[in-house]
């Protein structure tokens, strides 16, 4: 066996773990333990049968196995940071949703003490 | 009488915000400012100015800020409502100017402009030029809508404009998403031209390039995904 297997087999293993123990504490959604599961186990299927690239390379028009592998790794990335910036922005829109309703709050609650003080007779 | 509201957003302006205040409260009904989680005494002077203060628990940006003025003006009853930087370089007569030109009825929406030809524009540094154009032309291109000076801080807004308006961006692109609120809602326009005070102070607190670009890519975001 390669280095480079056993280094991609731990980090895969170290993953799904990761993964696991994030669904059992509530944090995540059983198809995302899916998927994340599904992905780690074909990159355990590359690292020990890296010929199977070559199949999909092959099908796919591609030279190489490796560099299929590749592409495909950069398309994921590019779809997650795309994601998360998203989701970012969503988080920050909520934020300052949250925030300019406790302003606002803050501001009828000091006008409306700032009545009562003027009347103290009325209440 | 109409009900004649300033907002001024404000982050962190203990030096200048209380002569803004004070020259404020000059010419509108009541004076808002948006304290947006300043850590220094912004809040207090400007209360002790005059003006009714709503408090940003944390930083939001100023299109945040502005976003929750507008609002607490809504609330307020405005019939009129203009905004103003709080870093000094609006004059109070200007901001009156804009109040008079949303009296006249016929347009929901005034800026009011560093760039057109009045009694007395033409201080603007060339730099500043040269972004506030740049910025122009990316304002005509994402959103259709030519304006002379895109990024002023100093707006005005009727109360149809100001109970309709939705701002989504939280900095400083809001500026240029107020003209798409003018195109999608079909606002009428007015720019008036006023003179803009350009002190070190201010100049430091402006937009510099980095962040020029950096508005530039969130607007382009909003126009095609937000």
């Amino acid at each position: 066996m390669h280095a480079i297997q056993i280094v991609l087999l731990c980090f895969a293993i170290f993953a799904m773990s990761r993964a696991l123990i994030r669904y059992r504490r509530g944090l995540t959604r059983m198809l995302h333990l899916e998927m994340w599961l599904l992905f780690w186990v074909c990159v355990v299927v590359v690292a020990l049968r890296p010929e199977v690239t070559d199949l999909l390379a092959r099908w796919l028009g591609v030279g190489r196995g490796v560099d299929t592998a590749i592409y495909l790794a950069l398309l994921m990335i590019f779809f997650l940071l795309f994601r998360s910036f998203g989701k970012i922005e969503d988080l920050d829109r909520q934020l300052t949703k949250v925030v300019r309703a406790n302003a606002l709050r803050e501001m009828e609650e000091d006008l409306a003490a700032a009545k009562d003080k003027d009347r103290p007779g009325e209440k | 009488m109409a009900k004649r509201i300033i907002v001024i957003p404000a982050y962190n302006e203990e030096l200048t915000i209380a002569d803004v205040v004070r020259g404020a409260v000059k010419i509108a009904d009541r004076v808002l400012v948006v304290d947006d989680g300043s850590r220094d005494r912004t809040a207090a002077l400007a209360k002790e100015a005059g003006a009714l203060v709503v408090r940003h628990a944390v930083n939001r940006g100023v299109g945040a800020a502005l976003g929750t003025g507008i609002e607490a003006a809504v609330r307020l009853d405005a019939d009129a409502v203009v905004t103003m930087d709080a870093d000094g370089q609006h004059r109070a007569e200007d901001a009156a100017r804009v109040f008079e030109r949303l009296a006249q009825g016929d347009v929901e929406f005034v800026i009011g402009s560093r760039m057109k030809r009045g009694p007395e524009q033409g201080n603007m540094p060339a730099h500043r030029m040269l972004f506030n154009t740049i910025g122009n032309m990316l304002t005509f291109m994402l959103f259709g809508v030519w304006v002379t000076d895109s990024q002023s801080g100093l707006r005005g807004l009727s109360r149809k404009a100001a109970s309709t308006i939705d701002l989504r961006t939280n900095g400083m692109e809001s500026l240029s998403e107020f003209i798409k609120e003018k195109k999608d809602r079909r606002w009428r326009l007015a720019e008036v031209p006023i003179k803009a005070i350009y002190t070190d102070y201010s100049m430091s607190k402006g937009q510099n390039f980095f962040m020029g670009v950096k508005i530039a890519l969130r607007l382009i975001f909003r126009r095609f995904f937000g």
